[in-house]
């Protein structure tokens, strides 16, 4: 190949990864800027604003913050609500994800579409809300979070489209040996799944903890707000700041964090997701991959 | 009339083979139906009996007599959102953000897996699209909050950058102007990093062999991107943007309402259909008028969806979802 093709793919190479890196930067910087202010003195945020690295350090935003029982509560429910939230959907999705996948089950084709049905028409909100509200009375119970979204169909479909790439001989020798539908799910299937379970269940521990539009409609009691719902009830809603301010406003002259202790309630809610995430990277990228396959 | 009854009677023969079989049917795999059942159970309490709650939108609406006892008023809901107007503008909204989205999240996500494909550092390339996919899973009220920090007047982090350039600080919260902009961008941070994985992967899948008979033919590597990448990633992006088409009508409710949330000042440029509703079910309690706004968009919004199946099965019956 000649010089000048050669030069011309550096100049490619670099251009690339100078723009990615411009990309990077985009999408860290309003993180950056969410933790470093966290990190700053109310009264230095205030007077220099928001950003890339805290202008004046202080950890009393956190110290206020951990004060206060509301952030230990909305752990509570949201810890609670992943765990049992994506035990349940898993167990619910992978067992009719793979009832369907199994060709010798006549009605299965019904079935998947009265899944998929819907996913292209709903009753919509007010129709969920009445029926969660007035005639099953959710109102103010941890299940809400859980039970009105146990199942995404999208999920499902993943699960059963990864299913049904397991060789039938597989179950077949198995049931010759006589082991029931149960086993078979159970001691063969499952297991040769793990991968495309631990997607989807990634999704759904995700779509758990950041869950926070049931909470706005069903949830009133401030002890059973996740920590979603904390961020925007802290957004919104002046009297918790006021209630800081009322609680650590005894010295004159004294600024209270109320806008530095927003961005470590953030922080606190971002932070687990952060740290777990490069070590579930991957089972999104083959996720996404494996969904983007129609089966 | 005979002749009709007799052909009745006819076909309810085999109607009734069919039941037979529906029995052995489910007897003989019992497990694996008896596996279903929660799913099913689950899908109808929470997908098929709100179904139901829509005869709400022809009723004048009452919480304490609930569905069975409110008085039926016919089109009366839907006569009275259509003379308002409001509905005419939040349509709007939806569709106009919604187009925004689709183009301008299109062409970066396209252009993203263009570059992370080219790179040929496996390092880099890990990194750098483990950082463009990470804000796809921070929910959209940390992004409200992070809003706040980057476009408070005064002292968010844009307006102190426009001050130290000289320029005068604006007040991005009362200017309804702004938002469709920052919306785009928001969506740009959020989503763009994660759909290019799909085209990433395309790209992944192609054929080595054609870039290598390019090459033999001194093809440059913009021209293999140009004639060979991007022709074949067409399929791709026509179907992508066709089903994205087919959700035009539906707004994203966590995404406007987290940043918005009731701020009058902002409405005339973010209220979209979904968080219309929303309000007018809180605000204005009227439940029966929320539903009708909900049924139009439903019965609208499954058109499009029926509609671009069809446009997607007519370009590569194949790529069709249904």
């Amino acid at each position: 190949m000649s010089v000048f093709a050669s030069r011309t793919d550096k100049a490619i190479d670099i251009t690339n990864v100078v723009l990615l890196t411009f990309f990077c930067a985009f999408c860290l910087a309003p993180l950056c800027i969410v933790i470093s202010s966290s990190f700053t003195d109310e009264m230095a945020l205030l007077k220099n604003g928001y950003a890339l690295w805290p202008t004046e350090f202080s950890i009393q935003a956190y110290q206020v913050m951990f004060e206060t029982s509301r952030i230990y509560d909305a752990y509570k429910v949201t810890i609670f609500v992943t765990v049992v939230g994506t035990v349940l959907s898993m167990i619910v999705t992978s067992a009719i994800a793979y009832a369907i996948s199994v060709k010798t089950v006549k009605y299965r084709n019904k079935i998947a579409f009265f899944v998929f049905f819907t996913m292209l028409f709903s009753g919509g909100l007010v129709p969920t809300y009445l029926l969660i509200a007035k005639y099953l009375d959710m109102k103010d119970t941890v299940w809400v979070l859980i039970l009105p979204v146990l199942i995404s169909p999208w999920n499902m479909f993943l699960l059963r489209n990864f299913f049904a790439t397991i060789p039938d001989s597989l179950a077949e020798s198995a049931k010759m040996d006589g082991a029931s539908e149960m086993t078979i799910l159970f001691r063969i299937i499952l297991p040769v799944s793990l991968p495309a379970m631990a997607t989807v269940g990634l999704f759904y521990a995700l779509g758990y903890w950041n869950e926070w539009f049931n909470a706005m409609l069903y949830i009133s009691d401030e002890k059973l707000f996740p920590l979603q719902y904390l961020i925007m009830d802290i957004l919104r809603n002046i009297d918790f700041m006021n209630e800081l301010a009322g609680k650590f406003g005894g010295s004159t002259g004294y600024t209270p964090p109320t806008f530095t202790a927003r961005m470590a309630t953030t922080v606190l809610t971002i932070g687990p997701i952060i740290f777990v995430y490069p070590f579930i990277q991957k089972y999104f990228v083959k996720g996404m991959m494996v969904g983007s396959v129609k089966g | 009339m005979e002749a009709v009854k007799n052909r009745d009677i006819t076909s309810r023969l085999p109607g009734a083979n069919r039941k037979n079989g529906l029995l052995r049917e489910l007897n003989r795999n019992k497990h694996l139906y008896l596996l279903m059942t929660p799913a099913i159970a689950y899908f109808i309490v929470f997908a098929y009996l709100p179904l139901g709650g829509l005869v709400m939108a022809f009723q004048n609406f009452n919480y304490v007599k609930g569905i069975f006892g409110s008085e039926f008023v016919g089109f009366d809901n839907f006569g009275f959102l259509f003379s308002s107007g409001d509905v005419w503008r939040v349509t709007f909204n939806t569709i106009f953000l919604n187009v925004l989205f689709i183009v301008t999240g299109t062409i970066t996500s396209i252009m993203l897996a263009l570059m992370f494909s080219e790179l040929t550092n496996k390092w880099f390339a890990k990194i750098s699209q483990g950082i463009a996919i990470l804000p796809h899973f921070l929910s959209w009220t940390v992004v409200a909050m992070m809003a706040t920090a980057l476009f408070t007047t005064d002292t968010g982090f844009i307006n102190v950058i426009l001050k130290g350039l000289g320029f005068e600080s604006i007040s991005f919260y009362s200017e309804a102007t702004y938002w469709p902009i920052i919306l785009v961008f928001l969506k740009i941070w959020q989503a763009a990093g994660f759909s290019s994985i799909v085209y990433t992967a395309v790209i992944a899948g192609m054929d080595p062999g054609m870039y290598e008979a390019a090459k033999i033919d001194g093809a440059s590597r913009l021209q293999q991107i140009r004639y060979i990448t991007l022709p074949l990633l067409k399929p791709t992006i026509v179907l992508l943007t066709l089903f994205a088409v087919g959700k035009i009508f539906y707004g994203d409710f966590g995404m406007i309402y987290a940043l918005i949330g009731d701020n009058a000042l902002l409405l005339p440029t973010t209220d979209v259909i979904d968080t219309y509703v929303y309000r007018a079910l809180r605000m204005l309690g009227d439940m029966g008028m929320s539903t009708a706004v909900g049924l139009y968009q439903s019965v609208v919004g499954f058109t499009l969806v029926l509609l671009t199946n069809y446009v997607a099965k007519k370009i590569d019956e194949d790529s069709a979802i249904f």
